[in-house]
């Protein structure tokens, strides 16, 4: 649209940011670009592709139409000047550090974060790349500032915290990180950019799984980094390899050649190239396609997620509900805030006699699926401390939201009274089966 | 004219109007931004002339061009002047492009240069400017090819992508 007076909606750029037809055939679907690799048209061009001084196609770890197309919608809906898509979520969060971190360098992260991020921040990159995370309470900002220390490169949230129910003060993190010089990057999985867009309130980087609420139906995993394009590298030697000469690319400085877009073609020049976390072409197109309903599902989403959270708060069997949406909930009046238009479709509640119960009613559902994801079409179920946070030692579960009690769901689109009937019957058969066995 | 903001129809009608692009500040190293423009550009139908003393002195390339000690050195009629300079000397190199004989058709300054009283002689001439902007990045997000690497051209159509003439 040439019109600049007005700015195109959010329903509007979901459906078409990134996808004009396609110039070659006018194809007005995207079209899935199955194939390795792309003719050059002489050696010449083929040198200045690898130089980066033509833009172009050489390899599909590196770049791919159809992934690109997801990048540029991403990107666009997130207010980000450029996106790197992804094998997966944990990929990208891989990828959005690697830019700037070396052995010695540290992070400062949420303490409540999904289960399987902070084994990577907190197992894995320590022992393989000498990473060193600091887990924090992110509600605590003098704990935040006195967590930063000189080898700090970055400070990293959820919008939405996982297990559910926690929302993040980004504003006043951004700060903080800026105070220190450091990036804020946020995992914005949970809330998706219809709910939150972290940018718009001071996040330097954005990192989602597509495998949720983006692609919608749980047939595709994948992760994207988004970068706002306001983060001045060159400001600080920390990020030096934004800024100095890249050996991998005959001393190509990528801040001074690309500016703002340098974070984004350092993601796929060096990121990609050398990791190799692409993501399949296949995946992209199907995660386009549930993106261009997000708007619709996301509300439905929410709406479902309000009625039921209401319903456990009420149900006998159920100890506590902790869903931002509700009025007892300690971040109801920031989730108005940084979700105006709900905080996410994923919350935990307690069971009434705890560990035993929580596995019970995960076994009792029916139409509820137990399984290990997030952000599907269908509604999810699971006990945390069985499984996505197993690996954690209890006083870190505990930590994270995921005690021994908690259970979490992830509501869908069904109806949802058959949603809250199936809660209701499993809830109710735990019961009668624990006290069963207490007979 | 607003110069924190430009519309697709003025990028483009610059782009379309232009053939001769003289690059002034080019650096005769090939790994910086400049050479990177001039490379680009020279596949896409425009021709480059380098504006570098040093290297027209050394008798030097840039980027496959013969390189020039000033603009007033190019025998030809330059229809877009690309400034690779910082935002005060920008100012000199502006009246310099106005001395030409016919003056360019619109100057371009690079990213991070502007110079707003410069701008304003060149548009009371009715010479259009562009500043704070690269012309490989504009290019390249009006044909599609800056999405290709993850980047948001801002662009939304139902229309088969026209290409810059």
């Amino acid at each position: 649209m040439t019109d600049t007076s007005r700015s195109p909606g959010f329903e509007t750029r979901a459906i078409h940011a990134g996808t004009s037809p396609d110039p070659a055939t006018g194809a007005r679907q995207t079209p899935i670009y199955q194939t390795t690799s792309y003719v050059f048209d002489s050696v010449d061009h083929a040198a200045s592709l690898f130089n980066l001084q033509q833009l172009g196609f050489i390899y599909s770890r590196l770049t791919n139409p159809t992934v690109a197309a997801l990048e540029q919608r991403l990107a666009d809906l997130e207010g980000g000047v450029g996106a790197t898509v992804t094998s997966s979520g944990h990929a990208a969060q891989l990828l959005a550090l690697f830019s700037f971190m070396e052995p010695g360098a540290e992070i400062v992260a949420a303490r409540k974060l999904y289960g399987g991020s902070i084994n990577q921040m907190g197992n894995s990159f320590p022992r393989a790349f000498g990473w060193n995370t600091t887990f924090v309470e992110v509600d605590d900002l003098d704990a935040v500032r006195a967590a930063i220390t000189p080898q700090t490169r970055c400070l990293f949230i959820e919008s939405l915290a996982n297990p559910g129910g926690v929302v993040c003060d980004i504003e006043a993190l951004a700060e903080v990180a800026h105070d220190a010089g450091i990036p804020l990057i946020v995992d914005n999985t949970m809330a998706t950019p219809y709910l939150c867009r972290p940018i718009e309130h001071g996040a330097d980087i954005v990192v989602v799984s597509t495998t949720k609420f983006l692609s919608g139906n749980g047939t595709s995993i994948g992760g994207a980094v988004i970068d706002s394009g306001r983060f001045d590298w060159s400001a600080d030697p920390r990020f030096s390899g934004l800024t100095e000469p890249d050996p991998g690319y005959h001393g190509l400085r990528f801040h001074e050649t690309f500016g703002e877009m340098a974070y984004t073609f350092h993601g796929h020049a060096v990121g990609l190239r050398d990791l190799g976390p692409n993501q399949q072409p296949l995946n992209a197109f199907l995660t386009l396609l549930g993106i261009e309903t997000l708007a619709l599902r996301m509300d439905r989403h929410v709406r479902n997620a309000q009625a039921v959270a209401e319903f456990l708060q009420a149900h006998e069997q159920v100890a506590w509900v902790e869903y931002a949406g509700l009025p007892s909930s300690p971040y109801y009046e920031r989730a108005k805030k940084y979700t105006p238009k709900g905080p996410g479709a994923v919350f935990t509640f307690g069971v009434a006699g705890g560990y035993e119960m929580g596995v019970k009613v995960v076994e009792n559902v029916e139409l509820l699926s137990h399984l290990a994801n997030i952000g599907d079409a269908r509604s999810l179920i699971i006990h945390p401390a069985s499984t996505t946070h197993r690996q954690l030692p209890p006083e870190s579960q505990i930590a994270a939201g995921a005690g021994p009690d908690v259970v979490r769901l992830s509501i869908g689109l069904e109806t949802v009274d058959d949603i809250i009937a199936d809660l209701d019957q499993a809830l109710k058969r735990a019961a009668t089966e624990a006290k069963a066995a207490a007979e | 004219m607003n110069h924190d903001s430009y519309s697709e129809a003025y990028i483009r009608g610059i782009l379309d109007d232009v053939r001769t692009i003289a690059v002034v500040g080019a650096s005769a190293d090939w790994n910086r931004a400049s050479s990177f423009v001039i490379k680009y550009l020279s596949t896409k139908g425009f021709r480059l002339f380098p504006v570098n003393p040093k290297a027209a002195a050394a008798g030097q390339t840039i980027a496959g061009g013969t390189a020039y000690a000033s603009l007033a050195d190019i025998a030809e009629p330059i229809d877009l002047v690309d400034i690779f300079r910082n935002s005060e000397a920008a100012g000199q190199i502006v009246d310099e492009a106005l001395a030409l004989d016919p003056p360019p058709k619109a100057i371009w300054m690079q990213f991070n240069v502007r110079n707003d009283a410069a701008a304003a002689r060149a548009e009371a001439r009715g010479v259009r400017v562009v500043m704070n902007r690269c012309p490989k990045v504009e290019y390249s997000r009006l044909n599609g090819e800056l999405g290709w690497t993850g980047v948001n051209p801002g662009i939304l159509s139902s229309k088969r992508r026209k290409l810059p003439t």
